[in-house]
């Protein structure tokens, strides 16, 4: 039997979740609110779970209707939601990790609020999450893509909402505009991305004359075949989009400082979710891309390259985050790469496998952070308790503390054991070592680069993959291992089981997702080639998995030369500077991209609104134009016209003279009222006088 | 020119002599003298107009009663000599001018617009004597009669409210 | 008889003078006086055509209007006594305190 009529579950579960605690969540414990999110998510995966079955019992696209949406001459649009192989795939990923991951945020939020100090904001953070798998879902399960850029626009405003959480501090928790700026970078940063999606769609419109999906795979040999200059111009439209979203060259800048955002927030939507809403939409578009090569092409360089820079970059960043954040993008790049060869397969794979294991590694370094703080938190009580005034007072003037520097980190496996091992699986199947789930995807897409004969992406993604190896290496060495390099270190405690727990159903994930497409058996990709036709699985190529293994090994190797042998002290400059110099230097401070920015385009943007608010807003139009034309006539109006000449001069002098003409009369008559009876007599006789004269002569 | 006219131009005279006479008298008591001679000339008119009742009511009343309160009056305070008016110069000239015109309309509608003239019949014997006039007042016009007998007693009641003077003043 | 036209002008003119002794003269009392002339003429002149129409009603209403004169200045000089008792002048000049 099938379970087709779920469908709109997906989204009714979390929107329902999310105004249950918007409108009642205020009486609620922390506990319950984090368990109804959890709830609408956990139910969201059921459904998905059912849909996947349904589909391997009736393996044909369902496309279920809810609503009538846009009627509008030619362009005809409804709410439909596609139940077909890919996007229950990514129905199942969203759902699924999003929800161990709202199972982990309960524990998470709890010490975040109190750190802030805020605990009504608990609640917030659980609908904003809700919100956002709903959007999730729309975006992966629409029809059209009107419809999915719905449900881009709506995680690009959940991104902005989440990582601007705490929107009045920076990451530390001092009063800042930080955070708040970081959202306003990824807001903007896909703002731009999703003018690049509106062009293609347009153009789309223009062309095929509607957004379905099947209408426009259907037209597109036809229109390729008339037209490829537009096809390639909707494709590379797409492409910006994408870079946007899914945080390629140029437009990847949001995503390290995204990292303000809780962590949670960072796992869910920028490692495991969101970022990957690009390389679905390439995938969807398949139809598309595989008609203009050059374009695909292009992809995949762009691809390739932002795997080999974020990989650079990741090497010199001090902030475990940041690591991850970078690490990111070069694992996008991966997977951009993969779908723009045309290796659709692979890079679902990939995306699937990234999602466990990055999630694993940011949920972890959570953990770790949290740890941190932990053991910061107990060393300000114990000098509190030792009641020495003058360190207390000498404590608050030192700086801010930052749980995530790695440089105050060190000697965590004993204090923090199993977020250590945890935090190793991650780590090994991201660098790629078998049989982790890591080797698999990601060998799959060197395979692909190797055999289709793209040498220069494949170069580069082998290069990306050593780097990514090394910088993990460097990372675990300079976390868990050697002695505590700050006092909050050697204090750290592990966390509680309600954050542990979905990190180990997350490392099973990660050592076992493999399993979802080895090469021969090709589970993913025969479920996959149901929707998208031009799925061709390879072989196994062992020359290929040999290289990127011992480049990995090797890269782990030299880390643990620099960073494990001899483990850094507090305070002392690491090891790969003193070799490197400049070119750290440059790592370090991301090739200076962000300042590369700011100079070419966004001071000049900056000018420019400067000189509109300045010059054409105040000068021009508020003290000349208001001030002189517009309050000048009116007081011309009103003072000399409407007051002066009107009014006083008007209708005043006539009411005026009214009274006093009233008056001149009065004291004319006046003088007949004399007192003297002589005159009034004198009155009464003219008045005989007159009325007999009347008589006489009439 | 028979006796009636001749006997009418001479009292005429006399009464409109003494009106003036009254007019223009510097004191307040020939002024009161001469309307009683006024009086009683218009008096004998009443008589030769066979109305002998009125004629002898109005020396009683007016000229007896009337006058004498007059000239108590005037001798408890009218003996003064005011002197000439300093307000409305302009008001006697016109007052003279006005009766000037007064007297020509009068003249005018009387001579111009002739009434009827001719013979007029001769009345009764009993015409105008105390006997008609009583008649005809008690009973066709014993309402005003009445009427009158309360005004009078009102305006005795005012006149002695009007002066009275209470006590300890 | 005579014609009554002359009576009627005899009325007029004494009635004339009535009435410039009003307006002339500033003695209260000489005015009142002027008054009870002008009633009279008054008097006069239907007098003389009740004896022109031989109808009492004439007399009657003579009768009447001295009445009225009796009661009139009585009151009148009541009043002319009080006034002089505040102003102690009786001339009619100063009794302007209804002067507008």
């Amino acid at each position: 039997m099938t379970f087709f009529y779920l469908a709109p579950w997906i989204v009714f579960f979390p929107v329902i979740g999310l105004l249950v605690n918007l409108i009642f969540g205020g009486r609620f414990s922390e506990r319950v609110i984090g368990t109804i999110a959890s709830l609408a998510s956990g139910l969201a995966f059921v459904v998905s779970v059912l849909l996947a079955y349904s589909l391997t019992q009736y393996p044909e696209v369902v496309r279920w209707t809810i609503g009538e949406w846009i009627h509008v001459g030619t362009l005809q649009l409804d709410w439909i939601f596609r139940v077909d192989t890919l996007s229950t795939t990514m129905m199942l990923v969203v759902s699924g990790v999003g929800t161990l991951i709202h199972i982990y945020a309960i524990g998470y939020m709890h010490e975040d609020v109190r750190f802030k100090s805020d605990l009504k904001r608990f609640r917030r953070f659980f609908v904003f999450l809700n919100l956002f798998i709903a959007m999730m879902m729309i975006l992966v399960g629409g029809d059209s893509y009107l419809m999915l850029f719905v449900g881009w626009e709506g995680v690009g405003l959940c991104s902005f909402l989440l990582i601007g959480f705490w929107y009045e501090m920076d990451t530390l928790g001092r009063p800042s505009w930080a955070n708040s700026n970081a959202a306003k970078k990824a807001m903007i940063a896909n703002r731009i991305g999703d003018f690049g999606f509106l062009i293609a769609s347009f153009l789309m419109f223009w062309a095929f004359h509607s957004l379905q999906f099947d209408q426009v795979f259907g037209q597109a040999p036809a229109i390729a075949a008339s037209n490829p200059g537009l096809i390639t111009a909707i494709t590379l439209f797409l492409l910006i989009g994408v870079t946007g979203k899914s945080a390629q060259i140029p437009l990847f800048v949001w995503l390290p400082d995204a990292m303000a955002g809780p962590t949670p927030v960072s796992a869910l939507i920028h490692a495991a979710t969101m970022v990957t809403a690009g390389v679905y939409l390439v995938t969807r578009s398949a139809a598309l891309y595989v008609t203009v090569p050059a374009a695909q092409y292009i992809v995949a360089l762009v691809g390739a390259l932002t795997a080999l820079f974020a990989a650079t970059i990741a090497v010199g960043q001090y902030d475990i985050k940041k690591v991850l954040a970078y690490s990111t993008i070069s694992q996008l790049g991966f997977m951009v790469a993969g779908v723009g060869m045309g290796a659709f397969a692979a890079g679902m794979f990939h995306l699937v496998t990234h999602a466990f294991f990055k999630a694993l590694l940011f949920l972890s370094a959570g953990s770790v952070i949290l740890g941190m703080e932990r053991g910061h938190h107990h060393l300000s009580h114990h000098k509190e308790h030792k009641g020495n005034r003058a360190e207390r007072s000498a404590e608050h003037e030192v700086e801010a503390f930052d749980p995530g520097d790695m440089r105050n980190m060190g000697g965590l496996r004993k204090t923090m054991p199993v977020t250590f091992w945890l935090y190793l699986i991650g780590t090994l199947a991201l660098a790629g070592i078998w049989p982790f789930a890591g080797f698999w995807s990601k060998d799959e897409i060197l395979a692909n680069a190797f055999s289709q004969g793209f040498t220069v992406i494949y170069w580069l993604l082998t290069i990306a993959a050593f780097f990514t190896a090394f910088y993990m290496g460097r990372q675990i060495w300079m976390v868990f291992f050697g002695e505590s390099r700050h006092e909050a270190a050697a204090h750290a405690e592990e966390s509680p089981k309600v954050i542990t727990v979905p990190l180990m159903v997350l490392a099973a994930l990660s050592v076992l997702g493999g399993a979802l497409n080895y090469p021969g058996i090709d589970t993913l990709s025969n479920w996959l080639e149901n929707t998208v036709e031009f799925i061709k699985p390879i072989e196994f190529q062992m020359n290929v998995a040999l290289i990127s293994t011992g480049l990995a090994l090797l890269a782990i190797l030299i880390s643990w030369l620099l960073y494990g042998r001899k483990p850094l002290k507090a305070g002392e400059i690491d090891p790969l500077k003193k070799m490197l110099g400049p070119i750290f230097t440059g790592m370090e401070r991301k090739w200076f991209v962000d300042e590369l920015y700011w100079a070419v385009f966004l001071d000049r943007y900056v000018d420019v609104s400067r000189f509109v608010a300045d010059v054409i807003d105040w000068k021009f139009w508020h003290d000349w134009f208001h001030e002189k034309v517009i309050a000048g006539t009116y007081n011309w109006l009103s003072n000399i016209a409407l007051n002066r000449y009107a009014d006083q001069r008007g209708i005043d002098a006539f009411f005026n003279s009214l009274g006093q003409w009233t008056k001149d009369i009065a004291s004319g008559l006046r003088r007949f009222q004399n007192g003297f009876v002589r005159s009034y007599a004198l009155f009464v006789l003219i008045g005989v006088v007159a009325i007999l004269g009347y008589l006489i002569f009439k | 020119m028979n006796g009636e006219l001749i006997t009418f131009i001479v009292l005429a005279i006399i009464a409109i002599a003494a009106a003036l006479g009254m007019l223009f008298s510097r004191s307040a008591i020939y002024s009161a003298l001469f309307l009683v001679l006024n009086f009683g000339t218009v008096a004998v008119f009443y008589i030769i107009l066979n109305a002998p009742f009125i004629a002898m009511a109005q020396v009683s009343v007016y000229a007896g009663a009337i006058m004498v309160l007059f000239l108590f009056v005037i001798m408890l305070l009218g003996t003064e000599l005011l002197p000439p008016s300093k307000a409305l110069p302009w008001q006697r000239p016109l007052a003279i001018f006005l009766g000037v015109i007064l007297f020509a309309e009068s003249i005018y509608l009387l001579f111009v617009r002739k009434a009827a003239t001719g013979d007029v019949p001769q009345p009764v014997q009993t015409f105008g004597s105390p006997q008609g006039v009583g008649q005809a007042l008690f009973t066709s016009y014993l309402l005003p009669f009445e009427i009158t007998s309360v005004l009078l007693l009102i305006a005795m009641v005012g006149a002695i409210v009007l002066t009275i003077r209470e006590k300890g003043k | 008889m005579v014609p009554v036209t002359y009576y009627v002008a005899l009325s007029a003119i004494l009635f004339t003078i009535g009435a410039l002794g009003v307006l002339i003269r500033r003695n209260p009392l000489i005015i009142f006086m002027s008054i009870e002339l002008m009633l009279n003429a008054a008097n006069l002149a239907m007098v003389a055509f009740t004896r022109v129409y031989i109808v009492l009603e004439g007399q009657i209403f003579v009768f009447f209007v001295m009445t009225v004169a009796a009661a009139e200045v009585a009151v009148g000089l009541a009043l002319i006594v009080t006034i002089f008792r505040t102003k102690h002048s009786i001339n009619i000049d100063n009794m302007n305190n209804l002067k507008g």
